[in-house]
């Protein structure tokens, strides 16, 4: 399957990428409202950027072959397409446990505090283009592609 | 060639996942006992306090079952294993044959030595079918004592509380949650417990469950002489292995079936994983019944793999929770509790009352081994990276860890690049 792939040696740390995640997954689709006014409600970027004193790096979910979220989540709302590889996530099984959020060794999951829920990339399954991050990157840092 | 599931909940699942995912043909049939497919059991205490509706309890949908290939059978016991014809015998005495079988059979809940105990409005909390009993007397409940100060016993008395009834909870141990906590998470989290008004009685034990003459409940007698009123008394301690059916078979038993790291029993073709098994532990160099809900799909899973000829090994259990209580988040992972004067654990912890922000973090050597969060959860999955991945911490990281936010650039290069951007 196509997963994304960043890569610390190009990455700038420019965080475009979180940008084009939060419009993307933002009702408006619009920027500059997603950023002013429904980040506050909790919509968010699914991808985050780190960085250290030498490099950065854009992180998001891996759609691991074998997901641990997927195998601790208590309710269901977690788990793998046998046929795309997606790890798929129903925001309405969820219950707010954090279990996966403990048990993805990636930390490719965050929390929505205010819907007691949690974020995780969607690979922009419903975007005809392929993911918005991917699209965003500059120097391309990140690549989407079948390895 | 057929297999056959005993049990169906989560480690079944992963069973069947496991099976599937390397022979797509062969029969496959699941015995449950109970009367509902796979649910999460986690989500008893959110159905209890009213914060999910009972459809939501199925964690697949029931074309999970049918996309899988499996023969579901739903309400059916299984009460022996015959080895020299390879059958399981149901209570019906339908005889279905096996050529792998797993047990997957649970846990059955713990229950004290205490007078009464098995009178009338005494309830376990271990089965959804709890949960729904519960439910049923809820208008009639006013006051209700819980047994057992640990993480399910805590759950079971938030629900009840959520519900508008009195409780109060009965822990044996010094301080509430002494396997999953330390004291100074176990004291954020029991604060928060006391702001909400709920009881704890710790250091005392049930001496007996009272009754009138009537036989109707009237409280919980405990030993140092205190009496606690309830219309209710539910016991949540935790669970023992469902071990009855292995032993018949006369497999090798420990606390739990004793696994190898393919999951195989003493037997060649019988496999066990989740609550009834005693598995590798990652931490611990012992095998370890570890009955929490965050092992039981992988070992499923493994167990499965094996039975479909992939071999697999298990790479150990990890006791881990993520829960909350009254609102405030909790994780626990791994050895949170070194033994005391032991000069190879090393433990770093942070606490801010005000905001009610607790880590701890212990190592051994040079290596991340427990860990706990109070409060600010968010980077939980890093400090699992480290404690899996094992990777060797040295002073500096060991500091720079137990600051907080640790980030996937603090892994080995190689690691990192293997994992994020391989060729």
């Amino acid at each position: 399957m196509k997963r994304i792939y960043p890569d610390t040696e190009y990455c700038m740390g420019c965080r475009l990428c979180e940008l084009a995640c939060l419009t993307t997954h933002s009702e408006s689709n619009d920027l500059v409202i997603a950023y002013t006014e429904e980040r506050v409600k909790g919509v968010s970027a699914r991808i985050k950027v780190f960085e250290n004193e030498d490099c950065c790096v854009a992180i998001s979910c891996r759609h691991c072959d074998e997901p641990q979220c997927v195998s601790v989540c208590i309710s269901g709302a977690l788990t793998k397409d046998d046929i795309t590889g997606v790890t798929l996530y129903d925001i309405d099984k969820c219950v707010g446990c954090w279990s996966c959020l403990m048990a993805c060794p990636y930390g490719a999951i965050q929390r929505n505090k205010l819907e007691n829920t949690i974020i995780k990339c969607d690979l922009c399954e419903e975007r005809a283009e392929g993911p918005a991050c991917v699209e965003a990157c500059p120097n391309r840092a990140i690549k989407y592609e079948e390895r | 060639m057929t297999y056959v599931i005993i049990g169906n909940g989560i480690a079944s699942l992963g069973a069947i996942d496991g099976i599937r995912k390397y022979d797509k043909k062969t029969p496959l049939t699941v015995i449950g006992a109970e009367n509902t497919a796979a649910y999460g059991k986690p989500l008893t205490s959110y159905l209890l306090a009213g914060k999910i509706a009972p459809e939501r309890l199925t964690i697949r949908p029931n074309e999970y079952y049918v996309g899988k290939k499996v023969d579901l059978k739903l309400g059916t016991t299984v009460v022996d294993i015959d080895l020299e014809s390879n059958q399981v015998i149901t209570s019906t005495g339908e005889k279905i044959s096996f050529e792998k079988l797993l047990l997957a059979t649970g846990g059955v809940p713990f229950t004290p030595r205490i007078k009464g105990v098995e009178g009338p409005e005494v309830y376990n909390f271990t089965a959804v079918k709890d949960a729904f009993k519960l439910i049923t007397v809820l208008k009639d409940l006013k006051r209700a004592v819980v047994i057992g100060g640990g993480l399910i016993g805590l759950k079971a008395a938030e629900s009840l509380y959520d519900r508008g009834v009195q409780v109060a909870v009965i822990e044996q141990a010094e301080r509430i949650m002494s396997l999953a906590f330390d004291e100074e998470a176990a004291a954020l989290i029991r604060r928060r417990v006391d702001d909400a008004g709920m009881l704890i009685r710790c250091s005392v034990n049930a001496k007996e469950i009272v009754y009138d003459k009537k036989g109707g409940l009237r409280g919980v007698l405990l030993d140092d002489g205190s009496f606690l009123e309830a219309d209710a008394v539910v016991i949540a301690i935790g669970v023992n292995s469902n071990v009855g059916l292995a032993r018949a078979a006369d497999l090798k038993v420990g606390n739990g079936v004793i696994v190898d790291d393919h999951m195989q029993t003493s037997q060649e073709h019988i496999y066990a994983a989740g609550d009834v098994a005693q598995a590798k532990d990652v931490i611990f160099d012992k095998d370890k019944v570890v009955p929490v809900w965050s092992n039981a799909y992988t070992q499923g899973f493994h167990a499965g793999k094996n039975m479909a000829g992939k071999v697999s090994n298990y790479p150990g259990s990890l006791s881990m929770s993520s829960i909350s209580f009254f609102g405030l988040p909790t994780i626990s992972v791994g050895e949170v509790n070194p033994p005391v004067g032991d000069s190879a654990y090393e433990s770093y912890s942070f606490c801010d009352e005000r905001k009610q922000s607790y880590r701890k973090l212990v190592f051994k050597e040079d290596l991340l081994v427990g860990y706990v969060l109070v409060g600010d959860i968010d980077f939980a999955g890093m400090y699992t990276s480290f404690l899996k991945f094992k990777f060797k911490v040295d002073v500096h990281m060991r500091k720079k860890l137990s600051e907080g936010e640790p980030n996937v650039l603090m892994w080995p290069d190689d690691f990192f690049n293997k994992a994020w951007n391989p060729e």
